[in-house]
């Protein structure tokens, strides 16, 4: 049971972290939180199930193409919305509020779009189970744990070996020391704009595929819970940001499992406000000092 | 409009005095003038969420502190109203006490932990307080009778005279947002008030020079929070029956975005904030299943080409240069006589 309910966690929390990681990649370079990305994720989800079943696409096919299309998205909403608010250099709180126009905007388009109710999702991959003793596992969440470690693996790669990832960090360092050092830093915040919003397709995907489920709301709850995350492994902290979603996946789940399942999505938001009271900088998130 | 009554009360010049007794007087007579329970229904839920945005701008706007889980504040206090009135029978003035000091303990309890800390950690605490408040509502039947909400909370009585009609509410918050504006004014113009927007200007400046930073912060977000207790238990009695879906995320960021987009750090503003996006979604109505999605992307337009708010700080500025001038001008003519 216990093991069961800890498979299960860190299936969800794999799916969290995925989406925390844009929040985080975002804040890092930026200073700012992108109140819009869990709607992102909510696009990404739809976009997904619209070229599999209206287009007609093989899977193989459809995903990456969704993938493709949302990182565009998250890219024209930094272009248009985000950025002449910043190059005016007025302060964070004009760019939160201009985020949170973008999110009224984004599920009020996928309610037009889509209408408000549920739509089941994609089965192309049919549901297998395997048991283990007496531990339940199915080929989905094997695949969503697989894929969600890999995109992990392979996003800390390109962040500490490639050259681009050197120039995201060096932005997130000081934009203006790594402008005169000539990194295109446009170019930088467009990309992570984009990798954070492809990241938030593959979790849109994977959310629809594990519970054969989207709706235009969607992105309200996973995107909380993901900020959540983001903030309790440190923000601005890619490796934080992993360690978080599947913290709060494991305890969601395990608090819902053993003391109350109506307060599911208040153990997220304990846990968070408890580990801030404790370590305010999130657990590892760096200490920031104010000089004068 | 409704500025000129809080211009009233921060500037001299009579003709702005005279202006302001009209408008009083013009919002005095508008269930006389248009007497219809719909345009009243509206009026009073202007009044409710002028109340809810000049008490978030007090911590927000003008201490700098960013709080994103003001409904939940909203929600304790209409919750905590509706059950003293409606199991207690407690009188409505009372009640709206005890919502402002229950609401206030929770904005302390809050408050301490993290008002210490610079940054956003208000935010973000208030963020999840706000989301556990709401599932708390949901789950504690016994007391909040879950997602089916109170029904039939008893209407506000002086001195056994029910105050049952429509108009008779719109005078109550009329008189209410007058009082609170009065109060807030008085306060952000005190010493007190002062030291709050030092702390917004710079934290390590305001210490320095003898301000304790946790302190102003503590007492701002305190009043804050009650005072968004005082609006939910006027909404408790106003509407008679509450549910958790009215004090979500949503409220707040609704709530945040009367204040910024009305102009942070300004009464004048969130008075016209909360009247403008109050008012928006009625006035769409004809286009009804486009509305939300034009305003979004207002709420982006208006970020991007004025940030400052309707009524934000150019304006303000502006203002002082003109009051500079005018004194002295004022001066000159006394050396000249």
């Amino acid at each position: 049971m216990f093991t069961q309910q800890l498979i299960n966690g860190i299936t969800v929390g794999g799916i969290y972290a995925l989406i925390a990681l844009g929040y985080t990649m975002v804040y890092g370079i930026l200073k700012i939180v992108n109140f819009a990305h869990g709607d992102v994720f909510m696009v990404g989800s739809f976009l997904g199930l619209l070229f599999v079943q209206n287009a007609g696409m093989p899977i193989y096919i459809a995903y990456p193409a969704a993938m493709l299309v949302t990182a565009a998205v998250g890219v024209v909403i930094e272009r248009v919305c985000y950025r002449p608010i910043r190059i005016k250099g007025t302060d964070a709180l004009s760019i939160l509020i201009a985020a949170l126009g973008v999110s009224i905007f984004l599920e009020n388009f996928a309610q037009l779009v889509w209408g408000t109710g549920t739509h089941a999702y994609v089965q192309e991959i049919k549901e297998k189970n395997y048991e283990f003793g007496n531990i339940n596992l199915s080929n989905i969440q094997i695949g969503v744990i697989v894929l969600c470690v890999l995109l992990m693996a392979a996003l800390y790669f390109v962040v500490n070996k490639t050259k681009i990832g050197v120039a995201m960090r060096a932005t997130s360092q000081s934009i203006t020391s790594a402008q005169l050092m000539g990194i295109n830093t446009e170019m930088v915040i467009a990309a992570t704009f984009g990798v954070g919003s492809a990241l938030a397709c593959v979790a849109g995907v994977l959310v629809g595929t594990y519970y054969d489920a989207v709706y235009p709301l969607v992105g309200y709850s996973y995107g909380l819970k993901a900020f959540a995350a983001a903030i309790l492994g440190g923000i601005g902290s890619i490796p934080g940001a992993m360690l978080g979603g599947f913290l709060i996946g494991i305890v969601e789940t395990l608090g819902s499992a053993y003391i109350s399942a109506g307060y599911k999505d208040a153990f997220a938001f304990g846990i968070l406000i408890l580990v801030l009271i404790i370590r305010p900088s999130g657990l590892l998130g760096k200490k920031h000092v104010d000089k004068v | 409009m409704q500025s000129i009554i809080i211009d009233l009360f921060q500037k001299p010049g009579q003709y702005k005095k005279v202006a302001g007794f009209i408008l009083v007087a013009l919002l005095a007579a508008f269930p006389y003038i248009y007497f219809n329970n719909y345009y009243l229904h509206i009026a009073i839920l202007v009044g409710i969420f002028v109340i809810l945005s000049l008490s978030l701008n007090l911590i927000t706007g003008f201490t700098g502190q960013l709080c994103l889980g003001h409904a939940a504040f909203y929600g304790v206090g209409a919750y905590v109203g509706a059950l003293l009135m409606k199991n207690l029978q407690m009188n409505f003035f009372l009640a709206l006490i005890v919502s402002f000091l229950v609401t206030g303990l929770f904005g302390l309890l809050l408050g301490i932990p993290t008002l210490r800390l610079r940054g956003d950690y208000l935010a973000i605490v208030t963020l999840g307080f706000g989301e556990i408040v709401r599932l708390v509502f949901i789950n504690w039947e016994e007391v909040t009778n879950g997602p089916m909400g109170l029904r039939s909370i008893p209407a506000p009585s002086i001195m056994g005279f029910v105050l049952k009609e429509r108009y008779m509410f719109y005078y109550l918050i009329l008189i209410m947002v007058l009082l609170v504006l009065f109060l807030m004014n008085r306060l952000i113009n005190s010493g007190f008030g002062m030291a709050m927007q030092t702390i917004k200007a710079d934290e390590i400046a305001a210490e320095s020079i003898g301000i304790y930073p946790v302190k102003y912060k503590l007492i701002a977000f305190i009043l804050s929070s009650g005072l968004a207790g005082v609006a939910g238990c006027f909404y408790a009695s106003y509407v008679s029956y509450i549910s958790p879906t009215t004090f979500v995320y949503n409220t707040s960021v609704t709530i945040l975005a009367m204040v910024v987009l009305g102009g942070l750090g300004s009464l004048a503003g969130s008075v016209i904030g909360a009247a403008v996006l109050t008012l928006i979604p009625e006035v769409l109505r004809f286009i009804s299943d486009y509305r939300m999605l034009l305003f979004g992307a207002l709420m982006v337009l208006m970020m991007i080409f004025k940030p400052e708010g309707f009524w934000g700080v150019s304006k303000r500025v502006k203002n002082i240069y003109k009051l500079k001038a005018g004194r002295r001008h004022h001066e000159r003519d006394i050396k000249s006589q």
